[in-house]
């Protein structure tokens, strides 16, 4: 899990690509970027489920970056069989990816609870809508995880 | 049963989306945790919170919810109403608490988007 790959790895046949800064540490624009994705991906007119889940698991990084990190940024690719999101971040990173991914495992703040965030669902919710889910982190540095939703 | 009906049964005020209450509902999930409404709500129901922060919208946007009823009358923040005039989500207020919303559309034939969650007790 710890050494997963480079987000630098070759996607084939990519017919789109968008990144979105995410500002870190404050809600005031978070699910913004997600709502992007979601109208990108409809003005596609790809499957209504897959499009759920990839608007899903972009809103549940996005938490994680306005959460935690410093600043990110999440990029949305498209090939003809895949839709594919990197969420990369600045930040305190993750010290025991293992023990994150699991339900319930939190170490969210009051404010972060305040939104109604902090249940410790976020990573094992991103990978439970995702066909492929990778995750990297140092502590110090931050994360990337990289997403992929079958078309 | 439709939006109208709903916000009859609970007395609801109608922050967002009066052109919308003919629409059809089945299912609710009720929480106050966005991080488990990501993870368990259905698309197509309603999202009964008693949070009015923005980001119930958000949530009820990527899980393609039909409608967000906001129970123990709290009202919707302003930034919380433009962000939901904006993406088309109905908002409902009702005085009743979380308990007394769920029983009420529950005994009119609303159902949970889901019964149960997490393992069974068998696979334990």
């Amino acid at each position: 899990m710890k050494q997963s790959a480079k987000q630098t790895n070759q996607i084939e046949n990519i017919i789109f690509e968008k990144s979105f800064p995410v500002e870190g540490k404050t809600f005031k624009n978070a699910g913004n970027v997600s709502t992007q994705v979601k109208a990108i991906l409809q003005e596609m007119f790809l499957p209504a489920e897959e499009i759920r889940r990839a608007a899903i698991v972009t809103y549940e990084a996005e938490i994680n970056i306005c959460s935690y990190a410093e600043h990110g940024v999440i990029t949305l690719r498209l090939t003809p069989e895949k839709i594919i999101i990197d969420s990369t971040d600045k930040g305190q990173g993750i010290a025991d990816i293992k023990l994150a991914m699991e339900e319930g495992y939190s170490t969210a703040t009051r404010k972060i609870w305040q939104m109604g965030f902090g249940a410790g669902m976020g990573l094992s919710n991103m990978k439970k809508y995702s066909d492929s889910f990778e995750i990297s982190s140092e502590v110090g540095i931050g994360t990337n995880i990289r997403m992929m939703i079958n078309i | 049963m439709t939006l109208r009906e709903v916000k009859e049964i609970l007395n609801a005020e109608v922050y967002v989306g009066y052109d919308q209450l003919g629409m059809e509902v089945k299912t609710a999930f009720g929480a106050d945790l966005m991080s488990d409404v990501l993870a368990f709500a259905k698309a197509g129901s309603l999202l009964l919170t008693g949070l009015t922060n923005p980001q119930i919208v958000r949530t009820s946007d990527v899980l393609d919810i039909a409608a967000i009823i906001i129970v123990r009358g709290k009202r919707p923040l302003p930034e919380t109403i433009r962000l939901a005039e904006e993406l088309k989500i109905p908002i409902l207020g009702t005085k009743y608490i979380l308990f007394e919303t769920a029983g009420r559309l529950y005994e009119k034939g609303i159902v949970g988007c889901v019964e149960t969650v997490g393992k069974t007790n068998e696979s334990n």
